[in-house]
């Protein structure tokens, strides 16, 4: 059989044309032969999409002769609600004026941060960011003391040194402790008391992480200090607590004096107190004293973002750097002062005393 | 918020016995009936009157088919069926044109109506694939189909119409068309 001829009978078959017959062979041939059968349902299903695709058609194009009748625009009048101009202009561009509200207020939040007004309210990454700004100020202005220190000494008579700070005695025999950040790298070493005369020292032990470095003068010609007039302090000082420092930031001591304005330093530290004292360059591992004459901690560092900001090492770092001198280093044990010489003098009394264990640090 | 649409409505067995009897009547009163409510649905959400006409139509075949089907209950109501298609609908419609804006104001009761929509769609997709099938078939095929196939003519009025000389070739070019827009509609993604 012929493809056309199967089309025609399989449509007389669907359109129910067959006599009785006929129709009984052809469903016998239905069951036999699956490919005919395929064939029928095929055909059946296809035609049946194509009329109902034309009652589709018929039905829309009953609905829009119906739409055609309706006063379409009476009823859109009737039915639109009438909202403010307002209400029209959110609904239309509510994601548009979100957008500029968003971008609005981070403007404001940006500017009000970056002017400072949110300085409390700070996050914790950037405050944490501040702080980085902050370490490198600090260790610009560390850099800063030996330049500055560096175009001080070109007119003067050699040997020119590179930098310079502060020590003070711990042990009459001669050591003395200063900032680590003074000699770190310098092997030249001389410390100068208040009397002018320079001796040779070497580097003893450091702690960098502390900035911590203790010395000892090593030089023929020192004959030994007096007792120590002062004590260290092993536990920590209170805040608001009057303190003095004395030190070499110019070719002569200077005396400065102010109070412990936190117990911790930058970043929270508390390694550090916070300080409020007049302090220069050349003040660096100078002693920071309480009011009774013990010494409380080591000047080590300035803010330079802020006025009157200064940091000095807790002592008890100090003590504990001391012990931790490896003993083969060490001629004898250091054994440090315990009796307080300087505490009922008065403080024109107390410096008198005080500087001549403290001592210029000249690094060459 | 909705206000009362005035309008002669009938009632839901009215026309859902008036469609079963192909009532053109009842068609139309059911088109009337419920226009109003659905342009209010579509006119207060980002729409515009022709898309009410859109969806509106579509939730009337949608009605209509499942009433020819003998599927549509009477005890649910037209009026929340029709709203409920047009809102899915709508719905729909607004996401793929990124209008939707996450809230949609609400007239009526409405009840979940996926299923039917999606039929619907699926049975949307099988039109628009006959119909470009169609479209690309040409004449004389595309009247000889439709004519035989969809207007339910007789061969004979066909072969009179195109001027064949005998039956056997109005069939030979019947079936030729045939296999054409079979081809052309199968051919379609």
């Amino acid at each position: 059989m012929r493809d056309e001829q199967l089309l025609e009978v399989i449509e007389r078959y669907l359109n129910g044309d067959m006599g009785t017959d006929e129709r009984t062979a052809f469903e016998q041939l239905r069951k036999e032969n699956a490919e005919i059968d395929g064939r029928v349902i095929e055909h059946q299903q296809f035609t049946g999409l194509l009329k109902q695709y034309g009652e589709r058609m018929e039905l829309e194009k009953r609905l829009n002769a119906i739409h055609h009748e309706i006063d379409v625009h009476a009823i859109e009048e009737e039915v639109t609600i009438r909202r403010s101009w307002i209400v029209k202009l959110w609904r239309h561009h509510h994601s548009k004026i979100s957008v500029a509200a968003s971008i609005a207020i981070f403007a404001v939040l940006g500017t009000l941060f970056f002017t400072g007004y949110l300085k409390n309210t700070n996050s914790y990454t950037e405050l944490s960011r501040e702080m980085e700004k902050q370490h490198q100020s600090i260790n610009q202005l560390s850099k800063r003391v030996g330049d500055i220190q560096t175009t001080n000494t070109n007119n003067r008579v050699l040997p020119q040194d590179k930098l310079r700070g502060t020590g003070f005695a711990i042990t009459s025999n001669g050591l003395i402790a200063t900032a680590y950040h003074l000699i770190n790298g310098n092997d030249s070493v001389y410390v100068q008391n208040a009397a002018g005369k320079s001796f040779k020292a070497k580097v003893l032990y450091t702690e960098p992480q502390n900035d911590i470095a203790i010395l000892k003068i090593v030089d023929t010609t020192f004959q030994g200090l007096g007792t120590i007039p002062y004590t260290f302090k092993k536990s920590d000082s209170e805040i608001a607590e009057g303190v003095y420092t004395y030190g070499y930031p110019q070719d002569s001591g200077r005396f400065g004096e102010g109070r412990v304005t936190s117990t911790s330093g930058l970043g929270n530290d508390s390694v550090d107190y916070e300080i409020s004292i007049p302090i220069n360059a050349g003040n660096s591992g100078g002693p920071l004293l309480d009011n009774r004459g013990n010494v409380i901690g080591i000047v080590k560092a300035k803010e330079t973002r802020q006025e009157g900001v200064h940091f000095a090492l807790k002592s008890n770092y100090l003590l504990n750097a001391i012990k931790n001198i490896p003993s083969d280093s060490l001629t004898k044990t250091p054994v440090l002062n315990t009796e307080n010489t300087m505490a009922n003098l008065t403080r024109v009394q107390q410096l008198k005393k005080l500087k001549n264990y403290v001592f210029m640090v000249k690094v060459y | 918020m909705s206000k009362d649409l005035k309008s002669t409505t009938p009632t839901d067995s009215e026309i859902v016995f008036g469609i079963l009897n192909n009532s053109e009547n009842a068609i139309k009163r059911l088109y009337v009936a419920y226009f109003p409510m659905v342009m209010q649905l579509i006119i207060n959400n980002n729409g515009t009157a022709d898309d009410a006409k859109d969806i509106y139509q579509e939730a009337v075949i949608v009605l209509y088919n499942k009433i020819k089907k003998g599927d549509f209950e009477l005890n649910s109501k037209l009026k929340t069926f029709i709203y409920s298609v047009c809102r899915r609908l709508w719905l729909k419609r607004l996401s793929q044109m990124n209008r939707y804006g996450g809230d949609l104001h609400d007239f009526q009761d409405y009840s979940p109506v996926d299923d039917e929509v999606e039929q619907h769609e699926e049975r949307d997709i099988q039109f628009d694939k006959m119909k470009s099938a169609l479209g690309m078939l040409g004449e004389p095929c595309k009247t000889i189909i439709e004519d035989f196939y969809i207007n339910n003519r007789s061969m004979q009025e066909i072969c009179e119409e195109f001027g064949y000389t005998n039956a056997d070739n109005a069939k030979n070019q019947k079936y030729k068309c045939l296999q054409r827009l079979k081809k052309l509609f199968f051919q379609q993604k």
